[in-house]
C-alpha cells in the first residue's frame, strides 16, 4: 500500500554530527509501515525525492521516525524544515525485511553509519517476538555515534569507529569474531562494507538493505536496479528491495 | 468543455498521457490512480529481445532536471505484447507502443511484432534515444536515416507512426520534414537532451554511462521553441513533451502546435501529475479564453 499524503514534523533535532532525527505524523502511512522500508520525500523545489528509510514507528502515536545525514543539497534543503511544517511523502514504499525467526533464536544486526536507522526498527519489532538482538554497528569516528543506547536495549551491542576514537577500532567485519553463534544477520551500509560482510559470512542466512540514486522510487522508471546473483536477471532496489537476501543479488 | 482531440489512430478523451520510459507499463502509477482517466499510455521502449540496460547510477539530479541513462532496459517486445499490453488493455485509453532497435532490421521486428497486438492503437519510433551505444540516436540525428527507419517501419506495420524526435541536432525542421516526407503519421518531441554531471569529490562523472538525456522543465524553452519552428513546417500532429509540470504548461505546449502532450519526469516527484492535470485543465483553458483544446493549438504562432 503506498500513499502520498502530507506528514507533519513534530521534532527535527541533531543526534550526531551532520545527523538529523526527525520525527514525523500520519495516520495513513504509519499504519502500513513495517521494518526496512523506506519514505520518497519531495524537499524544497527539488526534482527527485529523496528516499529515507524508516527508523522507527510508533503505531500508536501515528509517528514516524527517520535518520539522515546531511550530505549534500537535498538533505541540506530537508534538514532547514522545522517543527510543525509538513513534508510531502509517497510511503512506505519498497519490501521490508523478512522476519521469519523463531523465538529465543539470536539475530546479528549490522548497521555501517546511515545504513544503521533501518535496522533499530527491525530489531524493536524482532525483540518484541521474543528473538535476542545483538548488533555491530560502524561509524567514521567518536561524533558520528548515534543509537547507542537503544541499540543497548535491545541487548549486547558493540560499536567500532574506523580511526578507533570510540569502541572498537577498524570496520564492522573486524569484530564479527567476538560474536557467538546467531541464526540470522541484518545489514544496512555502504556497498564496501556489505560486499565485504556478505563475503566473510557467506553462507549464513542473511538480509541486506540497500540505496542507490532513485528516480521515481515505485519501480516505475528502471534508475535503480541490479543485477541478481545469476546473472541472468534484474532487481528493482525501490521495489522488489530494498531489502534482498544476502546472496540473492550482486553486489 | 470538450478536451478530446482526434489524432491518426487516437481517440483521445483529453491531450494528456504519461511519456515513455518515465511510466513503465503502467502498473506501479496504476496503483494510485484509475488509468482509464488518461488520454493515452505510451509504453516503455520494446526492443527485439530483453535488454538489461547500463550500469547504475543511473540517474543524477540537476538544477530543474534530471539526467537519465537507464539504456532502454525493457523485456523484450513479445514478453511486453504476452504480459504488460494485456495488463494496460483493461483500461479505457489508448495504448502507444514506444519501438527501438539497433538496427534497421531490429526496427521492423518490433514494428512488425505489434502488429499481432490488437490492443495497440499507434507506434511511438524510437530513433532518439540518446544512452545506447549502437542504433538509437544515429538514426535520430541523420535526416536520410530517419527517412529510412520511418519508411521501413511505415512499411511493415499496420498502425499510425509517431516518430520521436532527438532535440541533439541542428535543424529540427529538416528532421521533421525528412519523416514527414518518409510516412510519418505524426511527431513526438522532444526526447531528452544530451547531458553529463561530474561529481566532484570523486572527480569522475556521476552517471555510470557518462553522459545522459536531460529532462524536466530545465528543457521546456527548448521543447517549446522547436514544436514552435516544426508545427508551422510540416502538416502532421505534434504529441509536444519535454518538463511538462502543470495545465498552464500544457497550454503552452498546445499554443506552440502540438496537439497533445506527453508528461514524464513530472510524475516521479508527483504520482499523480496526469490526473491532477486532466482535472485542472477545462479552467486553465477557460481562464485563457478558449472553449475547446482544439481551438488552443497553435494559437501562439505569430506571423
Amino acid at each position: 500500500m503506498m500513499l502520498k499524503d502530507k506528514m507533519k514534523i513534530v521534532s527535527t533535532t541533531y543526534i550526531a554530527k551532520d545527523t538529523i532525527e526527525m520525527v514525523l505524523e500520519n495516520s495513513n502511512i504509519t499504519e502500513f509501515a513495517v521494518p526496512g522500508q523506506f519514505l520518497h520525500i519531495h524537499v524544497g523545489t527539488h526534482t527527485l525525492r529523496r528516499p529515507i528509510s524508516i527508523a522507527d514507528c510508533n503505531k500508536q502515536l501515528n509517528q514516524i521516525k527517520i535518520l539522515f545525514k546531511v550530505n549534500g543539497e537535498g538533505t541540506n534543503k530537508l534538514a532547514s524544515y522545522q517543527q510543525g511544517e509538513y513534508l510531502d511523502v509517497i510511503g512506505p514504499l519498497g519490501n521490508g525485511f523478512t522476519m521469519d525467526g523463531e523465538t529465543n533464536s539470536t539475530v546479528l544486526l549490522i548497521g555501517g553509519g546511515i545504513g544503521v536507522p533501518p535496522l533499530y526498527y527491525l530489531g524493536k519489532t524482532l525483540k518484541e517476538k521474543g528473538i535476542n538482538i545483538v548488533s555491530v554497528l560502524g561509524f567514521q569516528q567518536k561524533d558520528h555515534v548515534f543509537y547507542e543506547q537503544q541499540f543497548q536495549e535491545l541487548g549486547e551491542t558493540l560499536i567500532v569507529t574506523d580511526n578507533g576514537s570510540y569502541g572498537y577500532k577498524g570496520f564492522v567485519t573486524d569484530v564479527l569474531d567476538q560474536i557467538n553463534e546467531f541464526d540470522c544477520y541484518y545489514s544496512c551500509g555502504p556497498i564496501p562494507m556489505l560486499k565485504a560482510l556478505t563475503t566473510k559470512l557467506k553462507g549464513k542466512n542473511g538480509y541486506i538493505s540497500l540505496e542507490e540514486r532513485m528516480g521515481c522510487g515505485v519501480g516505475a522508471c528502471f534508475a535503480c536496479v541490479l543485477p541478481t546473483m545469476d546473472g541472468t536477471s534484474y532487481k528493482k532496489i525501490c521495489k522488489d528491495g530494498p531489502v534482498f537476501q544476502a546472496e540473492e543479488v550482486t553486489l | 468543455m470538450n478536451l478530446a482531440i482526434e489524432l491518426p489512430g487516437l481517440s483521445l478523451k483529453n491531450p494528456i498521457m504519461p511519456a515513455s520510459g518515465c511510466f513503465g507499463f503502467g502498473r506501479e502509477y496504476g496503483e494510485f490512480y484509475n488509468l482509464s482517466k488518461l488520454g493515452a499510455v505510451i509504453m516503455k521502449a520494446a526492443t527485439g529481445s530483453e535488454r538489461f540496460g547500463n550500469p547504475t547510477p543511473r540517474v543524477a539530479e540537476t538544477a530543474s532536471g534530471m539526467l537519465n541513462a537507464i539504456g532502454l532496459q525493457n523485456p523484450g517486445v513479445h514478453k511486453i505484447i504476452e504480459t504488460e499490453v494485456p495488463f494496460l488493455s483493461q483500461f479505457d485509453t489508448n495504448i502507444i507502443a514506444n519501438i527501438a532497435g539497433s538496427t534497421l532490421r531490429e526496427y521492423e521486428e518490433v514494428a512488425y511484432a505489434f502488429n499481432e497486438a490488437d490492443k495497440v492503437h499507434a507506434l511511438e519510433l524510437n530513433i532518439s534515444c540518446p544512452n545506447v551505444k549502437e542504433g538509437g540516436i544515429q538514426f535520430g540525428t541523420d535526416p536520410s536515416m530517419a527517412a529510412r527507419v520511418t519508411e521501413a517501419v511505415k512499411k511493415v506495420s499496420h498502425l499510425p507512426v509517431y516518430v520521436k524526435l532527438s532535440p541533439n541536432v541542428t535543424d529540427i525542421v529538416s528532421m521533421a520534414k525528412a519523416v514527414e516526407s518518409a510516412g510519418a503519421d505524426g511527431l513526438s518531441m522532444i526526447n531528452t537532451i544530451t547531458g553529463m554531471q561530474i561529481h566532484v569529490p570523486s572527480r569522475k562523472p556521476l552517471i555510470a554511462n557518462k553522459t545522459g538525456g536531460l529532462s524536466g522543465p530545465a528543457i521546456k524553452p527548448v521543447a517549446i521553441r522547436m514544436i514552435y519552428e516544426v508545427s508551422q513546417q510540416v502538416n502532421i500532429p505534434i504529441i509536444g513533451m519535454g518538463g511538462i509540470q502543470s495545465a498552464v504548461d500544457v497550454l503552452e505546449f498546445l499554443l506552440a502546435g502540438a496537439s497533445a502532450v506527453a508528461i514524464g519526469t513530472a510524475n516521479f516527484q508527483n504520482p499523480f501529475i496526469c490526473s491532477d492535470i486532466i482535472d485542472e485543465l477545462p479552467s486553465v483553458i477557460e481562464k485563457y479564453g478558449f472553449h475547446s483544446v482544439q481551438e488552443v493549438i497553435g494559437k501562439g504562432i505569430v506571423s
